[in-house]
């Protein structure tokens, strides 16, 4: 299992309590139009996000991070 | 055609296309949900206007004598009389307004007696007039925190702070709502050597709940380079022994590097401050671009507030009868079955928490009918998606007053069903 892998299989798993509508998941969902979370779910999952892997997401990182694709590969750079 | 639908009827987006999008399209969605509820026949939250203004505590709206329950006039200052004479004279003497910059042609000798009356309040070396307290942590937060440097703030902060921190140029880290264990955590990951601002508010003005900021304190102090910016809007006045704020109940003011605070609550008019005792604060003066690029406040403004600030170091007796309301309404609303923002009384503002849009405007349409208004707050002002009626207290609340106010709470909570 590559690290990329890794960290993607995490971070769904990280997004499934907030997955209300239960769609699926893949690196083109985005967080504001799939799983249609408003700015304070975002806020509570990057928090979450920032503990698990141990790293600091700033909120101007936030704003370029639209889908899980983009964030798993965040979590890679700031983790490296 | 409806107002969502419509776009401005000139050469660039011509009303006959049809869904023509211009710049203004993107608020359609506001504008659709605010008509949809105006047209169930309520009135506007956000436009009220006061046609007369009897006391700190009531007013005319619509014909109506109403008593005060929404205003930030936590002391009554606004009908003071020293206040009122020292405005009337610097009018006279001064004129209308200054017309220019503090740093050119604006500053006079009005403007330095309020930041000495500041000096004096807070025993600081330093003061540091805005001409509001927007534009106090606007000017603040972007000069001081800049590329490369961090700024650590809560997530409920004041939407003055979040654009301080767009203004400037440094990285910007949230951590949950007055959670200390989630401050330390985010301040241990982030560059030893970098240089970080944590902003911290003493009091929450949606939910009226107080920060614990000597547990924050010393959470913040196991990390190196931190400078403290406390903001005391909502403290000022009637917390701590000289009124400073909640830092000073709290006995933590040797540990706050910077207070910013406001003249537009207990103070009663307008303009913003800062007060620090950092040896090369005066440098700001040259380098806050908010400070700098916009008009100081008017002779008469500045008059009021400095008389106003003096009047408060001596106003023991409305500090306590103003706790005394707060403790009161609260209680009485609680025994009512009402849910609030804080389980104990923490501040002068008292939020009633309501399920829904729907029921908040019928709540609060139904309070202003009976004589009493309050602040209707929704996202994103609010957190966590709340539905809230603001109550703050003033110190020229009478005690019959607290309870009629109680008594038409009652009223109006059983009408829209809010309580049983």
């Amino acid at each position: 299992m590559t690290d990329r892998t890794r960290i993607f299989d995490i971070v769904t798993e990280q997004i499934e309590p907030f997955n209300k509508k239960g769609i699926a998941l893949g690196d083109d969902t985005s967080f504001a139009g799939d799983l249609e979370w408003d700015s304070l779910t975002v806020m509570d999952f990057v928090a979450a996000i920032e503990d698990e892997f141990d790293i600091t997401i700033t909120m101007n990182m936030q704003a370029e991070i639209e889908t899980i694709g983009q964030l798993v590969d965040a979590v890679g750079r700031l983790k490296g | 055609m409806t107002d969502a639908a419509s776009t401005a009827n000139d050469a660039h987006t011509p009303a006959e296309v049809p869904a023509a999008r211009d710049l203004f399209s993107k608020f359609d969605a506001l504008i659709a949900e605010r008509q949809a509820l105006l047209d169930t026949g309520v009135r506007d939250p956000f436009s009220i206007v006061m046609d007369e203004v009897k006391s700190p505590t009531l007013a005319v709206i619509k014909g109506k004598e109403t008593i005060l329950l929404g205003t930030y006039n936590y002391m009554g200052m606004t009908f003071d009389p020293d206040v009122i004479q020292a405005g009337k004279d610097a009018l006279d003497r001064f004129g209308a307004g200054t017309t220019g910059s503090r740093v050119l042609n604006g500053t006079y000798q009005g403007h330095r007696e309020v930041e000495e009356a500041l000096k004096e309040f807070y025993g600081t070396r330093h003061a540091m007039v805005f001409s509001t307290g927007y534009q106090a942590n606007l000017g603040m937060i972007s000069t001081i925190a800049g590329k490369g440097d961090y700024v650590i703030l809560d997530a409920d902060s004041h939407a003055s702070i979040y654009d301080g921190c767009f203004l400037g140029d440094a990285e910007v880290i949230r951590f949950r709502h007055n959670n200390v264990e989630d401050l330390d955590k985010r301040l241990g990951r982030l560059p030893k050597d970098a240089q970080k601002l944590v902003v911290l508010e003493g009091v929450y003005s949606m939910l009226g709940d107080i920060a614990p900021l000597p547990a924050m304190v010393a959470a913040i102090r196991k990390h190196p380079n931190c400078m403290i910016l406390c903001d005391e809007a909502h403290g000022m006045g009637f917390f701590g022994e000289h009124g400073r704020g909640v830092f000073e109940e709290q006995g933590v003011s040797d540990d706050i590097d910077f207070v910013v605070g406001t003249f537009s609550k207990s103070v009663g008019t307008v303009g913003g401050f800062c007060v620090s005792n950092h040896p090369k604060f005066e440098v700001l003066r040259l380098v806050c671009r908010p400070y700098v690029f916009t008009a100081s406040l008017p002779p008469s403004v500045v008059a009021t507030a400095a008389t106003s600030i003096r009047k408060l170091m001596h106003a023991g007796n409305k500090r306590a009868h103003l706790w005394e309301n707060s403790r009161i309404l609260h209680g009485g609303l609680k025994a009512l079955g009402f849910t609030l923002g804080s389980e104990t009384p923490q501040s002068a503002i008292i939020a009633v928490i309501l399920t829904d849009q729907t029921q908040a405007v019928a709540m609060w349409q139904a309070l202003l009918e009976l004589g009493l208004y309050v602040n209707m707050a929704r996202p994103p002002a609010t957190p966590a998606g709340m539905y809230l009626l603001r109550c703050s207290l003033c110190a020229d609340h009478s005690a019959e007053q607290v309870q009629q106010i109680l008594a038409m709470f009652e009223q109006a909570g059983k009408a829209v069903g809010a309580i049983g």
